[in-house]
């Protein structure tokens, strides 16, 4: 059964509980200096597997009021019409004020690998570095690693990423702790969230909640990221705001990324073998008939002897 | 069993037994770089690559992986284009520049496996493709082909190198010579296109003025039609360095079938754009449309108006040919790995001075390599000589001229 998580972006106060937690499972090192795990500057590096990226965006591009304008509370002058909101969206528990004078709300975006259903980077990898297991999750094995980084390359979402200043350095990138997921338990940073923004599951009957869940409330974008892009992900979004300003990449072909070499891969030893014989045959023939022009001329020169 | 310096007006000549090899000032500026490049090497090894490269989580690809792998392999494709020529479809006429395409080639490999060998994270694993096979992967086809070829190059060179030592195995490469020859034509069509294929996993990443599905197909005409270009220049290296003249008419049957291709390869590029409804991209004003412009028109376009007119009868046209064609492949390459990427990246990239140390020593070094070789086997075949040993007189023509 292949697992994914669905991604409420609308419940997210951007607290960072899921970064801290991914960081301390995995082992990896704060590097606030040069890549923020937190806030408008985060992104993703050698340490950062996942973190949380802050955006400020148009009130009227945002859907709804939602959890993440908590922290703007106490700048609101004008609280006039949040009772007649309040009422719209009761059907989401966490609704609350926003900041109107402003013009402009927050939402927070946790970013991981998305685990794609068909990995660019596993079937880019020649050394087979990369594998997707069958709960979902897509590995790294350092030990077949060759550090050629053609996965950081083939990656559409431009996940992978590399140790630059190590000696003997390593590509990094979140592992959807496969570990726990073995044995039964959620990532580490879903077993975190105070809101419960991330939800664990089966990928397909989680996709229904979404598309189930997006239908119901036309404030939700039209979109789930994740169901077609790069030939679907284990990793699926629904948001309020569009997500092309949350910083998705919204140019992601929809079929998977392996298809696009696995019809020129698959006809390789068949084009390789036809062309040898090609050559062969071009081979002997084109040296037969330069045996026959020379014996030919010999033949002249002799009669002419003659 | 002597060692020998002699001290000339221009150069000094360095001879050991029956080895030799001048040193004029530019070949002693080659050493010079070859050294410096050798101290940047050691410094990357020991401190990673952030500690002499630009590269970084926006640009893993730069300079190295253009240069000398993309634009390396590709200018070293000219040797299985006259391998085919004069090995598989016996034009005897060609047969003087075989020994010196063959050349070429390999120490364009030679490059492109040194070069990869430095821009690798982690070189000690180099060999693992070989047992863990990640067959789905266009990398796996050119690591396989590239390597299986580099022997292949290897004993192909083999014939000409047992003429003068190991006498008593140049049976050995002679009777399987047109084995190698086969081999050593299907591997690297195999692996120029598959090196092209590589892109094929960026769409929406490359600029689709590069981006195509047919992207594998440009690489292999490509590295097909740049192999006259590169001879051309060889020849004016060769020539300046030995005084070695290479007869025009090779050079003029050899840039008249790359020019075919080249009109081959510029109608299935343009057939290409308007297909995908491109061709807009051209007049966007963007660096890239420029970039893209300035490829075809001075490394497509005027090359192919020159060998197609008169001009190709002066030797000073034919060697502005074989600079435009080679330096507009050259150009492709770095457009794709790196022209195409800066939209995609959002920041722009620009190599460090040890990255171009690097890429420019590596040139060095073997270009130093090819210019012992020439003075010392049988490499640059005099127009009478043919690649058959019993007719060719085994003289070292470099050292004759002298």
């Amino acid at each position: 059964m292949s697992r994914g998580v669905l991604v409420n972006l609308t419940k997210c106060i951007g607290c960072g509980s899921c970064t801290v937690a991914c960081k301390m499972y995995n082992g990896n090192q704060w590097i606030n200096e040069r890549a923020a795990t937190n806030g408008e500057d985060a992104k993703l590096a050698d340490e950062n597997w996942t973190v949380i990226q802050k955006f400020r965006v148009p009130q009227t591009a945002a859907g709804m009021d939602t959890g993440a304008n908590k922290r703007n509370v106490s700048n609101v002058s004008n609280v006039s019409n949040v009772s007649e909101e309040h009422n719209e969206s009761k059907n989401l528990n966490h609704t609350n004020k926003a900041d109107r004078t402003h013009g402009e709300v927050w939402r927070f975006v946790k970013r991981q690998c998305m685990h794609c259903k068909e990995p660019g980077c596993v079937s880019s990898c020649f050394a087979k570095a990369f594998q997707k297991t069958e709960e979902g999750p897509v590995i790294y094995y350092p030990n077949n690693c060759v550090g050629c980084r053609y996965c950081m390359l083939a990656c559409p979402f431009k996940i992978p990423k590399f140790e630059w200043d190590k000696t003997i350095p390593v590509i990094t990138k979140c592992v959807m702790c496969s570990n726990r997921i073995a044995k039964g338990q959620q990532p580490a940073c879903v077993s975190v969230c105070p809101t419960n923004v991330m939800k664990f599951g089966d990928r397909n009957s989680l996709l229904a909640e979404a598309k189930e869940l997006v239908s119901k409330d036309k404030r939700y974008v039209q979109h789930i990221y994740g169901e077609e892009e790069a030939g679907g992900t284990s990793w699926i979004y629904v948001s309020d705001t569009p997500f092309e300003q949350l910083g998705f990449k919204m140019d992601i072909p929809k079929k998977p990324i392996p298809s696009y070499t696995s019809t020129y891969m698959h006809s390789t030893p068949i084009v390789g073998a036809v062309w040898a014989l090609i050559l062969t045959g071009l081979y002997f023939f084109t040296k037969r008939k330069e045996l026959v022009k020379t014996k030919t001329a010999e033949n002249k020169d002799s009669e002419t002897i003659e | 069993m002597d060692f020998n310096i002699e001290f000339k007006k221009w150069f000094i000549r360095i001879s050991y037994d029956h080895w030799s090899f001048r040193i004029t000032p530019l070949r002693f500026f080659l050493i010079l770089l070859s050294l410096l490049t050798a101290v940047v090497l050691v410094y990357r090894f020991a401190f990673g690559l952030q500690s002499v490269s630009n590269l970084n989580d926006q640009w893993p690809w730069g300079l190295w992986k253009g240069w000398a792998v993309f634009a390396g392999a590709a200018l070293a494709g000219g040797g299985y284009g006259t391998t085919f020529l004069v090995h598989i479809l016996h034009i005897e006429r060609l047969k003087l520049i075989s020994h010196r395409t063959l050349l070429i080639s390999l120490l364009g490999y030679t490059l492109m496996l040194v070069g990869l060998f430095t821009e690798i994270g982690r070189w000690f694993n180099f060999w693992r493709p070989y047992i863990s096979w990640g067959h789905e992967s266009a990398l796996f086809e050119v690591f396989w082909c590239v390597s299986l070829y580099f022997i292949i190059q290897v004993l192909e060179l083999g014939e000409i190198v047992t003429e003068k030592v190991f006498r008593q195995i140049h049976w050995f490469f002679v009777r399987f010579f047109p084995v190698f020859a086969v081999i050593g034509v299907m591997l690297p069509t195999l692996h120029q296109s598959s090196l092209g294929a590589i892109y094929l996993m960026t769409d929406g990443r490359l600029h689709p003025l590069w981006w195509s599905p047919l992207i594998f197909l440009f690489f292999l005409l490509s590295s097909l039609f740049v192999g006259p270009a590169m001879l051309v220049m060889e020849s004016v290296l060769v020539g300046f360095a030995f005084g070695h003249k290479t007869p025009n008419d090779v050079l003029k049957i050899l840039a008249r079938i790359g020019g075919g291709m080249m009109i081959l390869y510029l109608a299935l590029k343009i057939g290409d754009l308007v297909v995908h409804n491109e061709t807009g991209l051209l007049f966007e004003g963007s660096f890239e449309s420029y970039a893209f412009i300035a490829e075809h028109l001075f490394g497509i376009v005027i090359p192919i108006l020159i060998v197609f007119s008169p001009l190709i009868n002066y030797r000073g046209w034919i060697i502005t040919y074989g600079f435009l064609t080679s330096v507009g492949v050259f150009a492709n390459r770095m457009n794709v790995v790196i022209t195409g990427m800066i939209r995609d990246a959002g920041v722009i990239y620009y190599p460090t001075l040890c990255e171009v140390i690097i890429s420019f020593g590596l040139v060095s070094t073997v270009l130093l390599i090819y210019l012992f070789l020439c003075e010392n086997f049988n490499i640059l075949l005099k127009n009478n000589d043919s690649c058959n040993p019993n007719t060719a007189d085994g003289k070292p023509h470099g050292i004759a001229e002298k």
